[in-house]
């Protein structure tokens, strides 16, 4: 299992000038290995910052990323190889589309890697498979697909690299609650299947709620808060102090527990509170 | 990669330069290119040098910002030095070994063209770039061009155009930077490789941008008929134009140097 780890990381950007800005402040995590990790933070927070560290494509001013236990920039020669283990997909990926036809576009990271001819299809289907794109779509020009389609074959671009980790900036935003729960509960199976640790980055409380096993809460380049879904929602009053919102159902309920209805205020999927409503109408 | 293209890098100052008119400052920018062009003599290209510093000291830019500026151009201007130096004929052969002959001629030839390059982009970087905003140097062109009316061409057309191009470069530079990055994350590699694998590289940031060029033309063009754009029918401006006589001194210094030249240009002053 992969093991993805953050030591003491600062970013700081323009260093030397006098309009230097701290993006991350000392951030230390543990990725816990092959869980679905979300991370959430107010616009400025360092999500992105720090997503683009995990991959290597910047470098952090002070500290160590640790793959599998050691430092990706202990031979900056061989970050090539890091980006291949940690799959990254930008805000709005579908804009970085080029290829002739979806299939040629999805095959562009495994051929980057060198793989044999036969590997590379085999992967490009298998990541279409995941990511739900239909055979039929396959030899088309990716600019003729909808939003939603292009979303798609822009992840499985990433997904077809079978990196062990995969990170995921924004993978659902802009799209309808189908799209969302398409692309999110894709990223999940393909996560469970093959025990990857997956970093999904993302602005709603609902997805994030709904689809991880962690969430890490980053407020203005520190880490708030580190732990999985109950411990971070059970502190719900913290989240708002550091000006995120919560789900709609888990304000729902702490309006409920104010008036003595129910006890219980760490509910946040409308799976639970659905049962725990029934309850308390029964009653 | 595209952090050290400086592009629309208004200087903020206050000088005869920056208050100078932005019509002035183009047909000022005429002139002087003239000036450059046609210098002949030593005493000549002299007077162009010494204006152009002249031009920076009075426009109050720091030396340094220019500096900085010629460096990332010094690749063009040494190349085309050296070829000049050593295509050049004379009559008096300083050097020769081989193939290679280097003539007194070639040498002058070489030291008047590095003068011509700085004169050339030290006045357009002066004079436009860092002391007049866009939006000013836009209206300074429809200004200048109005006459072009007359021949049904639409200038406003025009002017719009260019403010419109210099607006998205930074978006450009931003949005060709993030795909950069999103195709180093599949491990395109940028930087190795023969020249024809260097080149094809490119094609997975090309094909994105100018998708994206397009896209971002349409939405604005849509945005702007939803907000009635008319072609400028009609439209005023908040802040008029005015020349002041104080604009009327900046254009008549660089005349002046015009004048100078000219008449350093007769064959007495060829000494060298």
């Amino acid at each position: 299992m992969p093991s993805l780890q953050l030591k003491n990381v600062s970013v700081v950007y323009n260093e030397e000038s006098s309009f230097s800005k701290t993006a991350l402040d000392n951030v230390d995590i543990d990725f816990p290995e092959g869980k679905i990790i979300g991370i959430i933070g107010r616009t400025g927070s360092g999500k992105s910052t720090l997503a683009s560290l995990l991959n290597g494509l910047m470098k952090p001013s002070s500290g160590q990323i640790l793959l599998d236990g050691k430092d990706i920039w202990e031979e900056p020669k061989n970050i090539k190889s890091v980006r291949f283990k940690v799959g990254l997909s930008f805000q709005y990926p579908e804009y970085q589309l080029f290829g002739e036809t979806v299939r040629e576009d999805i095959a562009f990271g495994p051929k980057n890697m060198g793989l044999s001819i036969d590997e590379v299809n085999s992967r490009v289907e298998n990541a279409a498979k995941f990511c739900g794109i239909e055979p039929s779509v396959m030899n088309k020009s990716p600019f003729e697909l909808s939003g939603g389609q292009k979303r798609r074959v822009a992840i499985a671009g990433i997904v077809a690299m079978e990196p062990s980790v995969l990170v995921l900036d924004e993978p659902a935003s802009g799209l309808d609650p189908v799209g969302r729960e398409e692309i999110l509960g894709g990223i999940v199976k393909n996560s469970a299947e093959k025990g990857n640790t997956t970093i999904i980055i993302s602005h709603s409380m609902e997805d994030i709620a709904k689809y991880s096993d962690y969430i890490l809460v980053l407020n203005e380049g520190k880490v708030f808060s580190f732990g999985t879904v109950e411990e971070t929602f059970s502190k719900a009053e913290r989240l708002f102090s550091a000006g995120l919102d919560l789900p709609q159902i888990t304000k729902l309920f702490i309006e409920l527990e104010k008036r003595g209805i129910c006890k219980e205020n760490s509910v946040y999927t409308i799976e639970y509170a659905y049962r725990k409503l029934l309850k308390i109408l029964e009653k | 990669m595209l952090k050290d293209i400086t592009l629309g890098q208004y200087y903020s100052a206050d000088s005869p330069i920056h208050k100078a008119d932005p019509r002035i400052k183009l047909l000022s920018l005429i002139v002087f290119l003239v000036t450059v062009l046609i210098s002949k003599s030593p005493v000549s290209y002299l007077i162009s040098f010494l204006s152009v510093v002249l031009l920076v000291a009075v426009s109050r830019i720091p030396f340094k910002l220019i500096l900085k500026n010629l460096k990332s151009l010094i690749f063009i201007i040494l190349i085309t030095t050296a070829i000049t130096l050593f295509i050049s004929k004379g009559d008096t052969l300083l050097f020769k070994w081989k193939f290679i002959e280097i003539y007194k001629e070639g040498i002058l030839n070489s030291v008047y063209l590095i003068i011509r390059f700085v004169c050339m982009l030290c006045g357009s970087f002066v004079l436009i770039s860092y002391t007049t905003l866009p939006l000013d140097l836009t209206e300074g062109i429809e200004k200048l061009l109005k006459p072009l009316t007359l021949f049904n061409i639409h200038v406003h057309d025009f002017a719009m155009m260019m403010s419109i191009a210099l607006r998205f470069i930074p978006t450009f530079i931003e949005e060709t930077n993030k795909i950069i990055s999103a195709q180093k994350a599949r491990g395109a590699d940028f930087d190795s490789g023969g020249l024809i694998k260097r080149v094809k590289a490119f094609v997975p940031i090309l094909i994105p941008l100018f998708v994206s060029a397009f896209r971002r033309a349409g939405d604005l063009a849509d945005a702007m008929e939803c907000r009635c754009y008319n072609r400028g029918v009609g439209h005023t401006r908040m802040k008029q134009l005015h020349l002041k006589w104080t604009d009327f001194v900046v254009l008549f210094c660089f005349v002046l140097v015009l004048v100078l030249v000219l008449i350093f240009n007769r064959p007495e002053f060829f000494f060298i």
